[in-house]
């Protein structure tokens, strides 16, 4: 039996609708058939409007297959909930926002559209992207498709679940110290984090605004190039969007490393890494090795200290964006004050989950008189270490590799419970937001039979050799092919 | 090093009312986190700069042309409570 449409990826969909072997209306509802089989088990969603998907689809069923079409014309994509969507609920997760419709689409959200996409719904997160499980949702976690007892990793796990599940044939999320790739490691599906500046955070709910970034998830890696062609750029309305041109990314993947220079991060293969995931990691530097790379061991001296200043500079960062949310302008009110600065306090106590307000906390101390020195401003000084570390290792290397994160997808409930313990998760993600560079994570094997997603990291704007060491890797090993238990079951 | 006191003017710096499990919890939890982060201090960062931003952009300017923009009512349509095209919220100044 030929592979639903629902697990078919985009360039793949593409070429169906040119021979018109499929068509756009089919792949909708494939998707939808598969969303409404499997949400109530996983709930990648926290919004999906099934009318509006069929409506997108018809625009593109009698276009979709003609050789001027966009490029994902008939697409089916998903949205993590941060992302604002004109006239469609955007919670980012919180009881704060529960309600909110945005006014205005997210420039992502334009380019998609103007790109053909067939916009699905919003995708369930951590409340406003912090965390590392989707379990801090005030809507309930979302659950692994390859294991429904455990977390799909997080920010971003709703998107992550749902392009593994079949719910959506792509998906974009964003990645502070993490967000997209945790997650697509879990889930067993390819996530990447663009270079801070590449693609426009217009409409992005903002959470750390020196490390955000969107960037997509995917069934394959030229799925990821494709979509990442589509939303990068630079946009008048994000000034740290950068003037940089935008290759063809999925035009220019060629699979070819030979000769290409890679470096094994030693600190990230360190004995804090479980076994089965070095194996993993190992094992797919071997495959690259054989495929003519030249593969050697390289330090980041200062990735240890990543961790610490990644939690003094987003927790920062965050208190001060958060405070927009204080029942003025938008989102959850309080019925219960009489004066302003009642009603300020309460309506955050009342509309913010307790991981938001752990990391208001811890931000606001970093920031306040008296600890300013002690905590900022030196967290941001080791990120200045941070970044010299990376410009050291990419003056040997073309590009970096190590595991995405130490572990594979652990369980529900194992973590909620120590906030530090949930912030190891980050500990190999958050150095590449410190420093601004690109990186991916790509199926590379499985442990315990969960996924393990390998992290290729590349110098700034240089996403191409980043996807075409990821490309080349999954030429030659079938790791991506795999569809988790509860996808092929509901076919 | 994290007391009530702390967690108190911590609390009223970010608006944020905290039920009294929840100040209880974060004293401990923001003690140990913090605690945990001193490992920073090993670090020399004697003439080490600071890094706010890792793009090399300042002040990018456009012309000062006026653009389209949101609709007032648009703007206003999420506000909890809005009257004649201004949001409404409890009194700022006490009256007399």
């Amino acid at each position: 039996m030929p592979a639903s449409l629902a697990d078919r990826p985009a360039w793949e969909l593409r070429a169906l609708y040119r021979r018109k072997a499929a068509s756009p209306r089919e792949a909708a509802r494939a998707v939808l058939d598969r969303l409404e089989a499997l949400e109530h088990r996983i709930h990648a969603y926290l919004f999906w409007d099934a009318d509006a998907v069929v409506a997108q689809a018809a625009r593109w069923e009698s276009r979709a297959h003609r050789e001027d079409a966009p490029p994902l014309a008939g697409v089916p994509v998903a949205l993590k909930d941060n992302i604002c969507t004109r006239g469609w609920p955007t919670t980012a997760g919180s009881r704060i926002l529960d309600g909110f419709r945005p006014p205005y689409d997210a420039t992502v959200v334009a380019r998609l559209r103007r790109a053909g996409a067939i916009l699905v719904g919003k995708t369930n997160c951590d409340e406003f992207a912090m965390g590392s499980s989707t379990e801090n949702s005030a809507f309930g976690p979302t659950r692994n498709p390859w294991d429904l007892d455990r977390v799909p990793g997080g920010s971003s796990g709703g998107s992550a679940a749902a392009v593994a599940a079949g719910e959506a044939t792509l998906a974009l999320g964003s990645d502070t110290g993490g967000s997209i790739r945790e997650p697509a490691a879990f889930c067993g599906v390819v996530g990447l984090k663009p270079t801070y500046g590449r693609v426009s955070r217009y409409g992005l709910i903002a959470f750390a605004s020196s490390l955000d970034q969107i960037g997509p998830f995917a069934r394959d890696v030229r799925d990821a190039a494709l979509a990442l062609r589509v939303i990068a750029g630079r946009d008048p309305a994000d000034s740290t969007s950068a003037e940089i041109e935008v290759p063809p990314y999925d035009e220019q993947l060629a699979g070819e490393v030979k000769g290409l220079r890679l470096g094994i991060v030693r600190e990230f293969l360190s004995e804090g890494t479980d076994g089965g995931v070095a194996a993993a990691v190992r094992e797919a530097v071997q495959t690259l090795r054989g495929l003519g790379a030249v593969c050697e061991e390289v330090s980041l001296p200062h990735a240890p200290y990543a961790l610490p200043a990644y939690y003094l500079v987003a927790p920062a960062e965050a208190s001060s964006n958060l405070a927009r949310y204080a029942g003025v302008h938008y989102g959850h009110r309080t019925a219960r004050a009489d004066d302003l600065y009642t009603m300020y306090a309460r309506t955050r106590r009342e509309g913010f989950g307790p991981e938001v307000k752990r990391r208001i906390m811890l931000g606001t101390y970093a920031l306040s008189a008296g600890y300013y020195d002690a905590f900022y401003l030196r967290a941001q000084r080791v990120r200045t270490l941070i970044r010299r570390d990376f410009e050291a290792a990419f003056a040997k290397f073309d590009a970096l590799l190590g595991p995405v994160a130490p572990t594979t997808a652990f369980r529900l409930g194992e973590r909620t419970q120590d906030p530090l313990q949930m912030y190891l998760a980050d500990v190999f993600t958050v150095p590449v937001n410190l420093a601004g560079v690109p990186g991916i994570s790509v199926p590379c094997g499985f442990a315990g039979g969960l996924p393990v997603g390998l992290q290729v990291i590349g110098r700034p704007f240089d996403e191409g050799t980043v996807l075409n060491i990821a490309y080349a890797l999954e030429r030659a090993t079938d790791f991506h092919a795999a569809r988790p238990p509860v996808a092929s079951a509901a076919r | 090093m994290i007391d009530d006191r702390i967690v108190d003017h911590v609390a009223r710096l970010g608006r944020l009312e905290l039920s009294p499990e929840e100040r209880e919890l974060f004293r401990a939890q923001l003690g140990s986190i913090l605690e945990h982060f001193r490992r920073l201090d090993a670090l020399d960062l004697t003439d080490v700069p600071a890094t706010s931003h890792v793009l090399p952009v300042a002040n990018v300017l456009r012309d000062d042309v006026a653009q389209p923009s949101l609709a007032r009512e648009d703007a206003l349509g999420n506000a909890p409570e809005a009257e004649d095209g201004y949001v409404v919220v409890p009194p700022v100044i006490e009256a007399e």
